[in-house]
């Protein structure tokens, strides 16, 4: 394991020689694949429903939000009990893990792998083309349908948004590609971990679940553990919260539905339990500016981006020390 | 032409406890079709993937066309051609896609590229299918074309793991076809082969695995002097005479051994088929076939692990 870092450290050439190759064939293959073009038809779907009623609901119903644009996106309208970014929430993962669960096993297994690694480039470039193909491929999809909402916004509302809810609302595209980005990565490390592709699919898709199913249960189990039997005071009950929070935002879907939260709903100025110290001069219901939204839910942005980061790293280092020997 | 292409130097490779190779020493000049043989799991593979940088060396050097390929694995794979056994193309592009992303790998020109594209099918005999998708390809097919990436590269050494496993005798002619093409192209070829006879009809050397070691290394002729003792083997079929006696007469005959009815196998210390023909001719025989025997590889091979089995 010392030999590999030093043996990196006295390499020559750069690692990324090669990478725009790999990068365009990736992005082309994923740009013509039948699966692309399901995963973009599973998205349509899950995405135009909520927003059809959203829209529905907003041209009955005065709203009196000044950012009537950002409530296409945030609405829970009754008849489908779910909003647009509730179903983002769900959906990004599962096209990320789409993307990415074969990316570097399927080329064990087509027996590509040593073929094209015997040419002048190094398992970096090879790695990071496909990941920074998957996420442009995912990022195309993304703001394809964004436009598809905002087009349907403009024509049936017949409002123009506002510059300040375009710019909450690229912001919010900002956030989704690198909450994409963090289950790509999940997706292409268990592609690195597993030969077999319906396992590494299997994987991803069981931590998904996890972390939507369990994981909010299982961080409620543990803090009613920790927790005191009797809240006494204010602060013991602001550190409890503290604990649940903490856990709750492990969960990659925790910290995107927060930093939407603060994106899309301006009227948000707080995203833990608020104090009635904080609440002092502020009026309710009054919007945050975009900076002061940006501030709070910057957290948050930086904890899917680091998050993203440290797995690709894992699924880098794991594929750096693989044989490629089949 | 004699100059050295590659150079192993107690290369080493271990994994855990299992010593894959052990230290071996070879050189490979330009232009000669090297052969590594041996049983599966006998370090070939291995091997190559250190001389390609594919896999860490444990100790000791390789030396290829000048370069480390532990430390410049790029150079040394811009210059190297590899055929990995049982070699994979992406399914759903055609030929010309595969062979495309390859040289845009390499950074050859556009244009350029769809040139030696062109030419590199057209000598493996697969110009016909240059828009086929890969898919559609058998095995024999997705061997050429591994060869025609190689052509392509303009490779100065072409590794080929396995070449012709797996192929029916037709399309293993063709392939070795294409491999003594490149040889004469002036590449250096290094194949890795368990199957003896046809690795025999192409190699100008070979060096034989055992559990990661090389037990022997030379000329197909070499080997067999080496292991089955020196020895001109000759087949003689012949009636009308006393045949057995004749052959024993003549001068330099070590053994002769019946083969069947009117066939004998003579183990001479030089070349006596002129001695025998003369003979047997003037004796009065019909002498139907005389036959040098060259010595088979595989046979060397038996012997040699017959007896490496008894030894150990």
């Amino acid at each position: 394991m010392r030999r590999n870092d030093s043996r990196a450290a006295r390499r020559q050439g750069s690692p990324f020689t090669g990478l725009g190759p790999v990068f365009m064939k990736e992005l082309s293959d994923h740009l013509s694949s039948v699966r692309m073009m399901v995963l973009t038809l599973f998205v349509l779907a899950f995405g135009a429903f909520p927003v059809a009623s959203s829209l529905q609901t907003l041209r009955t119903v005065v709203d009196p939000n000044s950012f009537l644009f950002l409530r296409i996106f945030t609405l829970e309208p009754e008849q489908v009990g779910i909003s647009f970014i509730a179903a983002l929430n769900f959906i990004i993962p599962l096209m990320a893990i789409g993307l990415g669960f074969d990316s570097v096993n399927s080329e064990f297994n087509r027996r590509t792998l040593s073929r094209v690694l015997s040419q002048p480039i190094y398992r970096d470039a090879l790695l990071l083309g496909k990941f920074l193909a998957g996420l442009t491929t995912f990022a195309v999809a993304l703001v394809a349908l964004w436009l598809i909402v905002v087009g349907a916004g403009l024509l049936l509302l017949g409002v123009p948004p506002r510059g300040v809810e375009v710019a909450r609302g690229l912001g919010f595209l900002v956030v989704s590609v690198a909450y994409g980005g963090v289950w790509l990565a999940i997706a292409m490390l268990f592609s690195v971990l597993f030969r077999s592709t319906a396992t590494s699919a299997l994987c991803a898709l069981g931590l998904w679940l996890f972390f939507f199913l369990l994981w909010p249960q299982l961080a409620s189990a543990v803090v009613s553990g920790v927790a005191p039997s009797e809240i006494r005071s204010l602060e013991e009950y602001a550190a409890v919260q503290d604990i649940a929070m903490g856990l709750m935002r492990f969960s990659p879907g925790t910290l995107f539905s927060e930093a939407v939260l603060g994106l899309l709903s301006p009227e948000t100025r707080t995203l833990g339990p608020m104090l009635p110290a904080q609440m002092r001069g502020a009026i309710m219901g009054a919007p945050l500016p975009f900076d002061q939204s940006l501030l709070m839910i910057w957290p948050q942005i930086t904890g899917l981006v680091a998050g993203m980061v440290v797995v690709f790293a894992a699924a880098y280092v794991i594929f750096q020390r693989e044989e490629v020997r089949a | 032409m004699a100059d050295t292409v590659i150079e192993a130097r107690g290369l080493t490779k271990v994994y855990g406890s299992h010593r894959a190779v052990d230290a071996i020493d070879f050189s490979i000049r330009r232009g000669e079709i090297f052969g590594l043989l041996g049983p599966n799991g006998a370090g070939k593979t291995t091997t190559i993937l250190m001389m390609l940088g594919l896999t860490e060396t444990s100790g000791g050097s390789v030396d290829v066309l000048g370069f480390d390929p532990v430390r410049q694995p790029l150079e040394v794979k811009r210059r190297v051609g590899y055929l990995p056994d049982a070699v994979g193309f992406y399914d759903h592009l055609t030929a010309r896609e595969n062979l495309r992303y390859t040289a845009r790998l390499l950074a050859i020109p556009r244009r350029e590229a769809e040139t030696r594209i062109a030419e590199a099918m057209e000598s493996v005999k697969l110009a016909d299918v240059l828009d086929k998708r890969v898919a559609t390809f058998s095995r024999g097919m997705r061997q050429r074309l591994g060869i025609a990436e190689i052509v392509m590269k303009r490779a100065e050494v072409a590794i080929l793991d396995e070449p012709t496993s797996g192929l029916d005798p037709h399309s293993t002619f063709e392939l070795l076809e294409m491999i003594r093409g490149l040889k004469r192209a002036g590449v250096a070829v290094l194949l890795s082969s368990h199957l003896l006879d046809r690795v025999q009809s192409v190699c100008d050397r070979v060096a034989l695995f055992n559990k990661g070691r090389i037990a022997l290394m030379g000329t197909v002729v070499e080997l067999a002097n080496q292991v089955l003792g020196a020895g001109h083997p000759i087949l003689v079929e012949a009636t009308g005479a006393d045949v057995a006696g004749i052959l024993r007469e003549v001068e330099g005959v070590q053994t002769v051994v019946p083969e069947g009815e009117g066939a004998w196998r003579v183990v001479a210390d030089r070349d006596v088929r002129a001695a025998v023909a003369h003979r047997i001719v003037t004796a009065g025989g019909a002498l139907t076939r005389l036959a040098d025997l060259q010595p088979s590889l595989e046979e060397v091979y038996t012997r040699y692990f017959e007896e490496a089995r008894r030894a150990a």
